[in-house]
């Protein structure tokens, strides 16, 4: 079990020193952090609505993450396959899962230090008024699950292909996908056509909706559930796909 | 000691059969010669044999044991250099081998100890701290091939080992190879006849994903002796009274004789009709007393074996 975990780590913390080797790293933080400050400030009317709370920073997530996560996701396995290091890491002592997993928790571990970036954003709504701290600390975990679906989705679909472009542009279209199932106007068409369960399943697989809620400050296992079930899932295909695909 | 044994190796893409029937057996001490043309199965039946693919069917037993059911423990015993030497371009050359170092279960004491033997075996002491990206197309395959030596494993499995390396550099490769070949069961494939000479005891020649040959070079080069033109070396002066005598004996319509130097002369013999009999042909060179070296039919060059095997095998 230690082995286990100890060569699942080697290949994490390779994959997120990757992140640092060039200056995509620092361009992709500047530009997380210019968005989600400028969506904030200007597109979200933060000093107009008067209230000292990050909905307006945390509205912008799912849009955000929907171009961002693919941009961080999408070479993780069509990297591999184009330049046939997947041949090295397959004869390597360890499993699929193993090499799934480390990295996609390093492109994990890497949205998480954009997000503690944004802290300074937290900082000036403290020092504005007296925002509730529970709401936003449930908000920043809500955004950060969110962004793990995301990226297990964009891991997942970056084994289908050797084109890292390709990665992104297949990881967005699904992404908006799973985002737009909440909306009232799909379900509505949907629903006129379909039994209710097939609705509601689709109602239920929205990102939006369930980071709605989280958003709102309530944190209910359901949601939980949601994204860390989508993410095992993602993984578990991811798995699959990689086994199917390696040698294409 | 076997280290490798795989039986019945096939497998196809789609309709495509890229191997076909491939048994290979590996004793430590051996280098296996993988020839072949271009996309006769070559670096397949490596994929197949490192892990790396599934065979359609046929068992791989890796140190005796089964690749199939055990594949993490199978795989430690193996490094391997893909076809292109594959890398991380974004890492320099210490940070490479330390990832693979690390993946392979090395302790840092150990790790160090062999990155160090890397530097000096493989003369990457210049580029240690290049990125990979930077490097020379030869050096980037000499970084491939640390990465398959890091864990000192008992097989190795290198495609292409020397291919965009200098004279130079494949002089050394070679001699490396050699070197470590004595407790190691190596496999290495090549488009270089001379070199399975120079360091393979034994050549298997794949065509169409068929093994068409398994031979030591030398039996190789027995097998496919030329049998129209018999060759006699001996040591002798021969003038020209001698040499008018000796083509008058032998009943053949082309005799040549070739001076090798001082001493020693060649006596050609072949005939434009039929093969000539070498045990007449001794018969008579005897009776001139001559001291012979050495007699036997003209060898083929391994150069020429392949071109017959592979093409003979394409047609039929
Ligand atoms: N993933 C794949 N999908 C479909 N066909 C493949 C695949 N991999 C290999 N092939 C085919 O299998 C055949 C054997 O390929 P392989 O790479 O083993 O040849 P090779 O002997 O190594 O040739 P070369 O000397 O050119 O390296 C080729 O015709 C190749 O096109
Ligand atoms: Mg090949």
């Amino acid at each position: 079990m230690k082995i286990y975990l100890e060569k699942t780590y080697i290949i994490f913390d390779r994959e997120l020193r990757g992140y640092f080797r060039t200056p995509l790293a620092s361009i992709f933080l500047l530009v997380f952090l210019a968005l989600s400050s400028g969506m904030t400030f200007f597109l979200g009317r933060f000093f107009e609505r008067d209230q000292a709370d990050l909905t307006a920073f945390f509205a912008w997530h799912p849009w955000l993450f929907l171009i961002l996560m693919p941009a961080i996701g999408m070479r993780l396995w069509a990297e591999e396959r184009r330049s046939g290091t997947i041949e090295l890491l397959i004869t390597l002592p360890v499993t699929n899962m193993q090499l799934v997993v480390g990295k996609f928790l390093a492109s994990w571990i890497f949205t998480l230090i954009a997000l503690i970036l944004t802290m300074p954003i937290w900082v000036t709504v403290n020092y504005l008024g007296d925002p509730d701290n529970n709401v936003i600390l449930i908000s920043y975990i809500g955004s950060w699950l969110m962004a793990g679906a995301f990226l297990a989705l964009t891991s997942c679909l970056s084994a289908l292909t050797k084109n890292q472009v390709i990665a992104f542009i297949i990881s967005s279209i699904s992404g908006f996908v799973l985002i737009m199932a909440g909306f009232n106007l799909v379900l509505s068409s949907v629903r006129s056509w379909t039994p209710t369960w097939v609705t509601e399943t689709i109602g239920s697989m929205s990102f939006l909706s369930h980071f709605s809620r989280i958003q709102m400050g309530v944190f209910d296992l359901r949601t939980l559930v949601f994204f860390v079930s989508m993410i095992i899932l993602c993984i578990w295909i991811n798995v699959q796909l990689v086994q199917i695909k390696k040698a294409d | 000691m076997q280290l490798i044994k795989a039986k019945g190796l096939c497998k196809s893409f789609g309709d495509f059969i890229a191997v076909d029937n491939v048994d290979l057996e590996v004793s430590r001490g051996e280098v296996i010669g993988f020839l072949g043309p271009n996309g006769a199965g070559k670096s397949t039946t490596m994929k197949i044999l490192t892990g790396f693919l599934e065979p359609d069917s046929g068992d791989i037993l890796i140190n005796n044991i089964d690749l199939k059911s055990d594949p993490l423990k199978a795989k430690e015993f193996i490094g391997y250099l893909p076809e292109g030497a594959p890398s991380y371009s974004d890492m320099n050359v210490l940070e490479f081998l330390t990832f693979v170092g690390k993946m392979r279960g090395l302790k840092s004491n150990l790790l160090r100890t062999r990155l160090g033997e890397m530097a000096n075996q493989i003369s990457l002491k210049e580029v240690w701290n290049k990125p990979i990206e930077t490097l020379s197309k030869g050096f980037k395959r000499r970084v491939g091939i640390a990465q398959a030596l890091i864990h000192d494993p008992d097989i190795l499995i290198l495609d292409e080992p020397t291919d965009g390396l200098d004279p130079n550099q494949k002089h050394e490769m070679r001699n490396l190879i050699k070197t470590i070949s004595k407790n190691k069961a190596i496999v290495i494939s090549t488009h270089i006849l001379e070199e399975v000479e120079a360091v393979c005891s034994r050549a298997m020649i794949i065509a169409n994903g068929k093994l068409l040959a398994n031979e030591t070079p030398a039996n190789l080069e027995k097998q496919f002796a030329n049998k129209d033109i018999i060759t006699i070396k001996v040591f002798n002066k021969i003038n020209d009274v001698l040499a008018k005598n000796l083509k008058s004996s032998l009943n053949y319509s082309n005799i040549k004789i070739e001076k090798l130097d001082k001493d020693t002369n060649r006596i050609l013999v072949s005939d434009a009709k039929k093969a000539p009999d070498l045990n007449a042909v001794l018969k008579q060179v005897n009776k001139f007393k001559l001291n012979i070296i050495e007699a036997g039919f003209v060898k083929s060059s391994l150069e020429e074996i392949f071109r017959k095997i592979t093409t003979t095998n394409a047609s039929s």
